[in-house]
């Protein structure tokens, strides 16, 4: 269902305000970004009177994620959350250094956010989860088993190196991958035998190939094991590998969650793809702390016409961090605002076509 | 526009992502390809052995008879093509149109195909040097009073096909007569031939369970050969070495042949100047049997430069053109990448670009790029381009003693040497570099279809074993 027009005028309004306040805490001498504070002398605006719109962020640019790499990482902490508890999650690192994003609460806060779209009679409250993904510096379990845990269950974890992964692709050591990837997927198997009563998950779509497969040659299937609710994301996933994973792997009675996001910002979210609709997953930021856009190819200034394609491009408006207009790997198609949710959204995500070519898609 | 969709065991699938391929001159889209995903590919193998027991009830004896019928079907008939048909003038056009060979050379490649399958029970007779072909069936019989026993090493062969060459379609040709499946990953440029081959088989009887094929990118194709017991692939130099010691993968990249010109005849290449003209520049140089290399221990500036001076005025011409020679690229930038890659090459001292005064190697057009014949002299075999095989008539003419020949021109798929020196010959014969062989004034292009290539088929599919028995056996 489409959204009305005073829906999607106030969800406008309040990501403006949303804007206002986040500009004025990360460039506020008091409490903001010490890496903000740094760049704000070069700039030829004052972002605490200039900056008053979601629009006006084109007064940053363009935020470059190599930013990100090297320390200190301490910068990225804003001055008044220094003296929290503070992660650090990090994207690529296969070679090189990676880059890191600090975290203090927001993983809590998306994931929440998130666990609010989850239908309770798949994913129940008090369930248990199997997390089927990376593990180490990505640090994605992290912000799965909290969600987990913030729906009462126990969350139970497996061991991947996704930069092992894409180590072993780049060399061509195929066996190897082989190999590692059914190591991933015993041990999904070993906590699916033990009688933990896991009903949820996290996985992403090769993973989750991978795990029907091997249940299927053991007689088994996901629905079989009592898993009723998946919560899918990490890499890639077309209309019709959902529509292949509904109709072949999981049956009628498990739900798949869709989810595109990343360590920048956070968890966009889709509504399970329907057979009417031919399967399409369309993608909603957690707006106004995060927003997507689709932007011109050739002009990242303009916003593409709904249906039409154009590159990702990200801001993330939340205290612990500011990303303004940052370009994605990623393109889509623009969709226009739902009832559920009066933004824009994407669909049909897939790697930016200028990058796909030298992307390495792991197990993960 | 025409949708062809994903065959899963014959059944036809819609998927929801698809591919266009387009006419290379044109940008004109021709058909949208279904693509398949790889758990798919994974899950349909689950039933690759039924490929095996359908075709298994037919003897192979029939089995021949209808891949006969279905040579003509191929050739002749109108087919199913998705959700369309498709004439035989149809699919030329079509197959010059998205790989850019030109119509007559689709054209010839169809006849090569008819060809194959019509000489099929010859060349499955001298693969398997005369078997009882029921020994395929049943696994078991008897052969001058020795019991013998050859194995299916798989239900289904896996194939990963090229887009560039149409006339590698021949090897999977006997396949489906010794009775085993295909699973069939089509090149991106070229689906039309596995498509039009299924449905001339289907037609002609073939159980349509028997053949499956997967449309779609890079993971499907690493899914048909995760998922295949056996399988060919077809790719670069690079592929070849990946899949180096694999029993599982037969890898065919280039071909690097060559015709060698004994010190005994080589005062004679003005007599062979047409067959080696023929060997570079038949199929616009596209296939691996083409020649790429042309050694001799002297008169190689002659060879050269009479080489150039037949192929270096050889312009790019419609693809309807009967007279076209050259076929196009239609990958962007692929074939500007060759050009750099021989220029960078040319700068070595030794080496000669005798088709230069011939004009522009590369020649671009809207939509599609061509390379026009180039020739290359080199002063030694030690030169870098001097093993070098591109994707268009392209040869060196390499300076070399004939007793440091075998030990310089390293892996090489077809070669004629050109000889009656029996102590070369013998070498020759004895080269386990060389795969083909022609001694004699033979073409490199000139295959003889009772023989195997690059190892046997019969072999890689079926192993020979021990097997003894006592009372009655399953038929």
């Amino acid at each position: 269902m489409s959204a009305n027009a005073d829906a999607i005028r106030q969800a406008r309004e309040r990501l403006d305000a949303h804007v206002r306040e986040i500009v004025q805490w990360h460039f506020n001498p008091d409490t903001g970004t010490p890496f903000w504070l740094e760049r704000a002398k070069s700039f030829k605006f004052n972002p605490l009177k200039d900056v008053q719109t979601f629009d006006d962020l084109k007064l940053f640019g363009f935020f470059e994620d190599e930013w990100l790499r090297g320390g200190p990482v301490r910068r990225w902490v804003p001055k008044a959350l220094q003296h929290k508890p503070t992660y650090v999650f990090e994207t690529g690192g296969t070679t090189g250094i990676p880059k890191s994003r600090v975290v203090q609460d927001d993983f809590r806060i998306d994931y929440e956010m998130f666990s609010d779209t989850l239908p309770e009679k798949y994913f129940p409250k008090g369930a248990n989860w199997l997390m089927l993904g990376p593990s180490g510096p990505r640090r994605l379990r992290l912000a799965v088993e909290h969600l987990c845990q913030y729906r009462g269950g126990i969350c139970f974890c497996v061991d991947l190196d996704p930069r092992w992964v894409v180590k072993l692709i780049k060399k061509g050591w195929m066996e190897h991958l082989k190999a590692y990837q059914e190591h991933v997927i015993d041990q999904a198997i070993t906590i699916l035998s033990a009688n933990h009563e896991i009903k949820c998950m996290f996985t992403t779509p090769k993973l989750l190939d991978a795990l029907a497969a091997r249940l299927d040659k053991e007689g088994s299937s996901i629905a079989q094991q009592g898993i009723t609710g998946i919560f899918c994301g990490g890499t890639e996933m077309t209309a019709q590998w959902v529509r292949f994973a509904i109709e072949e792997l999981l049956g009628p009675n498990v739900y798949i969650a869709p989810t595109y996001g990343n360590t920048l910002m956070g968890l966009a979210a889709a509504e399970m793809p329907k057979a009417e609709d031919n399967y399409k997953i369309t993608y909603y930021a957690p707006q106004p702390r995060a927003v997507v856009q689709v932007v011109d190819f050739k002009d990242y200034n303009k916003v593409v016409d709904y249906g039409q394609t154009g590159r990702v491009m990200l801001t993330t408006l939340t205290k612990e961090f500011f990303v303004p207009r940052f370009a994605e790997r990623d393109e889509g198609e623009r969709e226009p605002p739902s009832a559920k949710y009066p933004w824009d959204g994407v669909s049909g995500v897939r790697p930016f076509r200028e990058f796909a070519a030298t992307t390495t898609v792991g197990v993960y | 526009m025409i949708h062809i969709p994903v065959l899963r065991w014959g059944e036809p699938y819609k998927s929801l992502d698809v591919d266009k391929v387009v006419h290379f001159a044109t940008g004109e889209p021709l058909a949208e390809v279904g693509r398949a995903n790889a758990g798919l590919v994974e899950r349909d193998l689950r039933h690759a052995g039924r490929a095996r027991d359908v075709l298994r009830e037919i003897p192979i004896t029939d089995l021949l008879e209808r891949v006969k019928k279905a040579a003509d079907l191929y050739t002749n008939a109108e087919l199913p093509l998705g959700d369309s048909t498709q004439t035989p003038d149809q699919f030329v056009r079509m197959q010059s149109a998205t790989t850019g060979l030109p119509e007559h050379m689709c054209r010839f490649n169809m006849t090569k195909n008819h060809f194959v399958l019509n000489q099929m029970d010859k060349i499955l007779e001298a693969l398997t040097r005369g078997l009882d072909l029921g020994v395929l069936s049943r696994g078991y019989g008897m052969e001058r009073g020795v019991p013998i026993s050859y194995q299916a090493q798989s239900p289904v062969l896996g194939l990963v096909l090229p887009s560039n060459s149409p006339g590698v379609h021949t090897l999977w040709l006997p396949i489906i007569p010794m009775q085993i499946g295909l699973v069939l990953k089509p090149g991106p440029q070229e689906p039309w031939t596995p498509y039009r081959m299924t449905q001339a088989f289907i037609q002609a009887g073939v159980p349509r369970q028997a053949i499956a094929i997967y449309p779609g990118l890079g993971d499907v194709g690493a899914a048909v050969l995760a998922h295949c017991p056996r399988n060919l692939i077809f790719g670069s130099s690079a592929t070849v070495e990946q899949y180096k010691g694999n029993p599982r993968v037969q890898a065919h990249g280039p071909g690097f042949s060559k015709i060698l010109l004994g010190d005994d005849m080589v005062d004679q290449w003005a007599k062979y100047l047409d067959l080696m003209v023929d060997s570079v520049l038949v199929n616009s140089g596209r296939g691996c049997i083409n020649c790429s290399g042309i050694w001799a221990s002297r008169h190689t500036k002659e060879i050269a430069e009479a080489l150039a001076e037949r192929m270096g005025p050889v312009q790019p011409l419609p693809p309807e053109d009967p007279k076209a020679a050259l076929a196009a690229f239609t990958v962007p930038g692929q074939a500007d990448a060759i050009s750099a890659d021989i220029d960078r090459d040319l700068k070595e001292p030794g080496t000669h670009d005798m088709t230069a005064k011939f004009g522009p190697r590369l020649v671009k057009k809207e939509h599609c790029d061509y390379l026009r014949p180039t020739v290359i002299l080199c002063d030694s075999p030690t030169l870098a381009i001097a093993k070098k095989e591109y994707m268009f008539p392209f040869v060196t003419v390499v300076q070399c003693p004939q007793d440091k020949m075998l030990a310089s021109i390293g892996p090489t798929l077809v070669c004629t040497a050109i000889t009656e020196d029996k102590k070369f010959q013998r070498a020759l014969i004895d080269a386990t570099h060389i795969d083909r062989l022609n001694i004699g004034p033979i073409p490199t292009i000139k295959l003889n279809w009772l023989q195997p290539h690059e190892g046997n088929i019969v072999d890689f599919l079926f192993r020979a074993r021990a097997f003894q028995f006592e009372g009655p056996l399953p038929e």
